[in-house]
């Protein structure tokens, strides 16, 4: 269970295939991945493992939000 | 990587230096077979990397092969230094009239190899250095040139040494040093050579260590005793704990979270890197605490890679509580150690409050490190705090507990 | 002043595109220092962070005047990078690979001396005239950095990188900054010993006092006591030796490469004897150096 990290996706980025690619590649550390053109998810195991680098905002600009669980209250 | 005896001599052995003959055995029964195959008076050597093995008994003269069989079971089950020898060598007995002592090494203040030679063999060298120095050369040689035979003959005549033994000895001399360059050796040692009544010179005991980095290099070698490249054989092999620590290293190749080393206290200890473990470790022990562990983080371990590093060392039974602690840290990242640690707690079913007795790691990212530490509860000081003053807090806070 | 490097310092990065090496040269970009490119073979013509990338080190020395080089290239091509930097006519060279075999520094080194080049490292993070330049990844970013080292009095020398941050940042936060900070290598061969950069730093008017990071393996520490007793220095020295817990257990190997017991002169113990008869001051706990120096300083 990821207990730092949690990262939201846009609905809207689903069936975008450019995007989703975009995500995918641009994550040092594998958060994303395709399960099918078009798609994306997050994997679990490796939220924590984000490294705050921002690529993927960067990648699909307003699609992404990274949350820091441990600022929230 | 250490090498034993008589891996170390059969080394020697390709390398053309004329040695006893001699059988490793791993039971009394090939101790006994061995003896008779060498039909003769024998010594029985315990196999292992600790020192000292003579006087604690690991050394012991047959006449028979009956006694060598006996002597062997003794010393397959004796410990010595709390090491188990992992064989017994049994060589055949030589009448020495004279010991020598020959040793190629890197002197890290000349910057170059060196040959040490004496003709005080069998004794301890830095006695000699100390009580006889001239009874022993040092003679430095290139390590661009190729080595040629007369930087042996210096060492050797520069004791005083003439005639058919200074032909014999440069000759093993010689050959010792092309060993130690051609195998990336980081000492080659010959204690004693021995002078036999007959005339004959050879290599009566013998001590190799291999550089762990050239390992790779030279897996024909390895291979031909039965080693694979990556061991990393020190003055004792690696305990459980340590080989799970290497194991977590090695699956991710991010960062280190590893190098552990068991020792038997409560304080659990995450620390790095090379230079702030040392200091960290001296300072847990001048604080009066009792380290259960050293190791070192480097470079940007993984989140899980710190974690399981955590797990490991938060689940030992005797690890009350553990303390996190760095020097000022440029590349490794606080916020990363600092979940990775936290993570490894909990999964191993502990409150990172309560078993972190400290966190110090200022650097790089602190911001984040410290706010997570925050929301833990995980007591925590920054840079302005010194490394053995982090360290008296950690020890107090122990005690605690 | 400052020794060895300063803000006039042209170096180039061997092995420029490698991971490490590509955060390296963002870091002393961000700081200010001079660096004019690197080299990566079979690479000519890409660029990194706006830099050019070369196939030789001959490419930039022919075509300007070069200082320095930082050679970060894999263990297996480090020492070839070396002598092709000396070929090359670059006199001062900072490597920062770690794990080359014992054999090939030897072999480098040696080369170095004959050709008259300063080697720095292996297994360092290089050196820093803060406030003027860096020269290898020494303290991280360049915020980092700017942190850690301020400029000031302190020369300092240290077998461990991080040490050398940890030491300045002690400097730095009791005010008494920096002049140049050398990491000089945790290796048991090391290319610039303490003894030889002493005199560097006694003749840099900008250091009023040098602070050592030591450890125990090797015998660089009694080349620096031989070296006081011979030529003395006029500014106060601070040493700490780290890895007491060492001589308990010797024949094991901690840290650095070059951080072993093998014999009794390579203990603690007895290099903090050997040191302290040549009048330099031992501190027994880290965080001890800024008060220490401060301390010498006042008794001159």
């Amino acid at each position: 269970m990821a207990m730092f990290i949690r990262v939201d996706l846009d609905p809207a980025l689903q069936g975008d295939a450019a995007l989703c690619k975009a995500l995918v590649e641009a994550c040092p550390v594998d958060i994303f991945k395709s399960p099918a053109e078009g798609q994306v998810v997050t994997v679990e195991e490796n939220l924590d493992e984000c490294t705050l680098c921002d690529l993927c905002l960067q990648a699909a600009p307003g699609k992404v939000t990274v949350v820091k669980l441990y600022r929230e209250p | 990587m250490r090498f034993y005896e008589y891996e170390s001599k059969r080394i020697l052995a390709k390398a053309g230096i004329p040695l006893p003959k001699s059988h490793f055995c791993t039971t009394a029964e090939q101790a006994r077979e061995a003896a008779v195959a060498i039909g003769g008076p024998v010594v029985v050597k315990s196999q292992v990397l600790s020192g000292g093995r003579m006087k604690a008994g690991g050394v012991k003269f047959a006449d028979t092969p009956d006694e060598a069989a006996k002597h062997a079971a003794d010393i397959l089950v004796l410990p010595i230094k709390d090491l188990l020898p992992v064989g017994v060598l049994v060589e055949e007995k030589q009448q020495v009239v004279q010991e020598y002592y020959a040793a190629v090494t890197y002197d890290g203040r000349a910057k170059r190899p060196v040959i040490i030679f004496s003709d005080m063999g069998g004794i301890d060298i830095e006695e000699v250095a100390e009580q006889h120095p001239e009874h022993l050369s040092r003679t430095h040689f290139s390590a661009l040139r190729p080595f040629s035979d007369y930087i042996a003959k210096t060492a050797v005549s520069n004791v005083g040494i003439t005639g058919n033994d200074l032909t014999a000895l440069t000759r093993i001399v010689s050959g010792l040093t092309r060993l130690f360059l051609d195998r990336d050796m980081t000492l080659a040692e010959i204690n004693p050579i021995g002078k036999l009544a007959d005339g004959r010179i050879i290599a009566l005991d013998c001590h190799a260590d291999m550089e762990q980095e050239a390992q790779r290099q030279h897996l024909d070698l390895l291979k031909d005793l039965g080693l694979v490249g990556d061991e990393k054989r020190q003055a004792r092999p690696p305990t459980d704990f340590e080989m799970e620590a290497e194991r977590i290293d090695g699956a991710d190749p991010r960062g280190v979270a590893g190098n552990l080393t068991e020792f038997d206290g409560d304080l659990g200890l995450i620390i790095g890197a090379g230079g702030g473990s040392l200091t960290l470790f001296d300072a847990v022990r001048a604080a009066g605490g009792k380290p259960a562990n050293y190791c070192e983080i480097g470079g940007n371990p993984s989140v899980s890679k710190a974690a399981n590093l955590t797990k490991l060392i938060v689940s030992r039974p005797n690890v009350k509580k553990i303390a996190v602690m760095m020097n000022v840290v440029s590349n490794t990242r606080v916020d990363i150690v600092a979940r990775g640690v936290v993570k490894g707690c909990i999964e191993a079913g502990f409150n990172p409050a309560e078993k972190i007795a400290l966190f110090r790691i200022p650097g790089s990212w602190e911001g984040e490190g410290f706010a997570i530490l925050e929301k833990y509860g995980v007591p925590y000081v920054d840079r302005t705090v010194s490394m053995d003053e982090a360290a008296r807090i950690a020890v107090e806070n122990m005690k605690k507990a | 002043m400052s020794i060895l490097v300063d803000e006039n310092t042209t170096f180039i990065i061997q092995g420029i595109t490698g991971r490490e090496a590509v955060t390296m040269a963002r870091e002393c970009l961000d700081y200010g220092a001079k660096l004019l490119g690197g080299v990566t073979p079979g690479r000519k013509g890409r660029q990194v962070h706006g830099l050019p990338v070369e196939d030789t080190v001959r490419a930039f020395t022919e075509a300007q005047r070069v200082d320095a080089a930082v050679v970060s290239v894999p263990p297996v091509g480090a020492a070839d990078a070396v002598f092709e930097a000396i070929d090359a006519g670059i006199k001062l060279i900072v490597v920062v690979t770690e794990r080359i075999p014992r054999k090939q520094v030897a072999q480098f080194v040696e080369y170095a001396q004959l050709q008259g080049v300063r080697i720095i490292g292996p297994n360092c993070l290089g050196m820093i005239s803060p406030g003027k330049t860096r020269v290898g990844g020494i303290g991280g970013s360049a915020e980092a950095t700017r942190r850690a080292f301020k400029p000031g009095k302190v020369g300092v020398m240290s077998r461990s990188g991080g040490m050398t941050v940890e030491i300045a940042n002690s400097l730095s936060e009791a005010g008494l900054g920096v002049s140049t900070a050398v990491s000089i290598g945790g290796d048991a061969i090391i290319g610039s010993t303490y003894a030889e950069l002493m005199p560097l730093f006694d003749a840099d008017p900008q250091t009023e006092a040098i602070a050592i990071y030591s450890e125990p393996g090797g015998r660089a520490e009694y080349e620096l006591a031989d070296y006081m007793k011979r030529a003395g220095s006029k500014k106060p020295i601070v040493a700490f030796m780290a890895g007491r817990f060492m001589d308990e257990m010797p024949g094991m190997r901690f840290g650095h490469a070059g951080t072993i017991v093998e014999g009794r002169a390579d203990t603690a113990t007895s290099k903090i004897a050997n040191l302290a008869a040549a009048g330099i001051t031992v501190a027994d706990r880290i965080g001890d150096i800024p008060r220490l120096i401060e301390e010498g300083l006042r008794g001159k």
